[in-house]
């Protein structure tokens, strides 16, 4: 048996595994919450809520349609997203020249809305999904046991990730993106559609997010209140890394899914507040956070 | 025509002054009354909802502040008491004092790290940190995780008025909440909370004209967490009660509803908002979850079409100040 700090290296590494696996759904969500934050200028409260019901649609799409992971890994996200382009037109739209605040609330009230429904209609227990056939199973590396499910995880967000960071920041659309977060008023007097791609910027955050709950129903158990926990932790991952920078957003999502993990291994008392106290240290020496330009 | 223009501005605030007499006696008269016809643990319980609303709305309504972490303060400090009156044996003034003074604390710590960051990101930074203080109650062993801390004794007020006796335990709670009410009606209305107002309107200017804006925001946060902390108090005297649901991000929500239906910003709207709710919760507790669906509904509507709240859109109605 190796052992590392000693501390077995199966514990260490399969801490490590799980770290990265959180880390990835934080990556994707903060990046989620990132680009609407550029373009709508509301932090979208409803968030975890979106994960959750991408993650329930897997398992409902599962349990009543019979189409398996690999379907609902492609349709549930344009699926949720187009309830995200919904909730931007009947609701977000009217409140873009109001305070940021009511933004907030309002897509918090809507978070209570979604997981109110879901919890009457399923209860608060939690529901098995079973990892997909192909993806059963594992590798033993010497050193630690990889699930491959696991492995697909943290490859599969990485590539999404960096395919948005590319979207955004090297192509024609992504540079219009950009424009239109610092200036829309101008974007818009060179005859680009503004609102509608806020209502399509919204729908896209909205599909990583159910994209991430499709994703996480295999490893965790499919619940109403899966994702608002989780989405208290991501504001700290976004306040941890600033909202100023794509780039940031991931790295600093993954790097604390991984300390998380780490501290699980050390001192497992402060697993859970671990990122919480990292963002507090991080607001002392810099205020704006990591990644962040100065507001 | 300034000369013309100025008389009514002050005639407006002596209206103002005299409106919110008429209501303060009006609120005061009504929770005298109330515990003949309405049952007493009900109001007691809005009370106390209604003091924490109030020091919530000290910072969303007159420093544009939203802390979507107040139960950080109101669930801690009820713990503290809760365990200060039964295990130490405290009589209730010291435990709600203990309770108190740990919402000061609290208070200190949360608003310097908070404050560092405005708007948007100071509603996550206390969110985040009141999840933290939650999962710290949940692992510490004073808290009795699941169960709270449970049968908390009321005691003897100052060994003379005893509060097991519900009338006694309803006048002490009601003369705490008037006295916390009226000590935040005296800092919105002093220069230190004019200058709280120049924040909330325009924090770059009351800079450069020489306030040094962190030292008012941080003073209004801790003021707003000390009040919080004796609600909290108070309530684990009513309930005997101290659990996790006071301190998860739930009651943060909460506290932000009532004062949204009630009137951000406005003197009694908080008060208003904290019995309107704690009456929807208690008649819908038989609809569970539907509780939740509600509550979100209250939330998208009343910033959708319903910002003034109640008492603003009343205040609006009638032209006066409320």
């Amino acid at each position: 048996m190796v052992e590392i700090f000693g501390i077995p290296s199966y514990a260490l590494f399969g801490q490590l595994l799980i770290g990265l696996i959180n880390g990835s759904f934080y990556a994707l969500l903060s990046l989620g919450l990132a680009v609407i934050f550029g373009m709508l200028n509301i932090i979208n409260f409803t968030h975890g809520a979106q994960y959750m019901m991408g993650a329930f649609a897997a398992y409902l799409m599962l349990e009543y349609l019979g189409l398996d992971y690999w379907v609902a890994l492609v349709i549930v996200p344009f699926l949720i997203a187009a309830t995200g382009i919904v909730i931007e037109r009947l609701f977000l739209q009217h409140i873009r020249k109001l305070d940021h605040l009511y933004g907030l609330i309002l897509t918090f009230g809507l978070a209570l809305i979604i997981e109110g429904l879901f919890r009457n209609a399923y209860g608060s227990s939690g529901k098995p999904y079973q990892v997909p056939e192909l993806l059963q199973g594992g590798r033993n590396l010497g050193f630690m046991f990889l699930p491959n499910y696991r492995a697909w995880v943290i490859a599969f967000s990485l590539v999404v990730c960096f395919a948005t960071w590319f979207a955004i920041e090297r192509t024609r659309l992504g540079s219009y993106l950009r424009a239109a977060t610092e200036n829309p008023t101008l974007v818009r007097a060179f005859g680009i559609n503004v609102p509608r791609m806020v209502t399509l910027t919204y729908g896209f955050g909205v599909g990583l997010a159910a994209l991430a709950g499709v994703m996480a129903a295999p490893i965790y158990n499919v619940s109403p209140q899966m994702g608002s926990d989780l989405i208290i932790v991501v504001f700290a991952v976004v306040v941890i890394g600033g909202m100023g920078s794509i780039l940031g957003a991931i790295i600093t999502g993954f790097a604390l899914g991984v300390i998380e993990g780490l501290t699980k291994v050390f001192f497992p008392e402060a697993s859970s507040t671990v990122i919480f106290v990292i963002m507090a240290i991080v607001l002392l020496i810099r205020p704006a956070g990591l990644f962040g330009r100065t507001v | 025509m300034a000369a013309l223009a100025d008389p009514p501005i002050v005639e407006t605030r002596r209206d103002g002054e005299r409106s919110l007499a008429v209501a303060f006696a009006l609120m005061v008269a009504l929770l005298v009354a109330a515990p003949f016809v309405v049952y007493p643990v009900f109001l007691m319980q809005a009370l106390c909802f209604a003091l924490f609303a109030c020091a919530f709305n000290l910072l969303i309504g007159y420093v544009g502040l939203l802390s979507f972490g107040h139960a950080l303060f109101f669930g801690w400090a009820s713990y503290l008491s809760a365990h200060a009156a039964k295990i130490w044996g405290f009589p209730p003034e010291a435990a709600v004092l203990i309770g108190t003074t740990s919402g000061a604390v609290l208070g200190i710590i949360a608003g310097s790290i908070a404050i560092r960051r405005q708007g948007i990101y100071f509603a996550m930074i206390t969110l985040a940190l009141a999840q933290m203080m939650y999962f710290v109650a949940l692992r510490a062993p004073f808290t009795g995780g699941e169960d709270g801390i449970q049968d908390v004794p009321r005691g003897r007020l100052f060994g003379v008025f005893d509060l097991s006796h519900e009338m006694t335990m309803y006048v002490f709670i009601l003369v705490m909440v008037l006295a916390g009410f009226v000590f935040i009606y005296r800092i919105i209305n002093s220069p230190f909370g004019e200058v709280l107002k120049a924040i909330r309107e325009n924090e770059p200017r009351a800079v450069s004209l020489g306030y040094k804006t962190d030292r008012y925001k941080l003073c209004a946060f801790v003021l707003s967490a000390t009040l919080a902390g004796l609600a909290g108090a108070l309530k684990a005297l009513v309930f005997q009660l101290a659990s996790l649901t006071d301190v998860y991000w739930t009651m943060s929500g909460e506290v932000v509803l009532m004062t949204l239906v009630g009137g951000l910003g406005t003197v009694f709207g908080p008060v208003v908002g904290a019995f309107l709710i704690v009456a929807m919760e208690n008649y819908l507790a038989q609809f569970g979850q539907w509780v939740l669906v509600i509550q979100g509904v209250i939330f998208v509507a009343c910033v959708l079409v319903f910002r003034r709240g109640i008492v603003g859109e009343l205040a609006h109605a009638l032209g006066v100040k409320l």
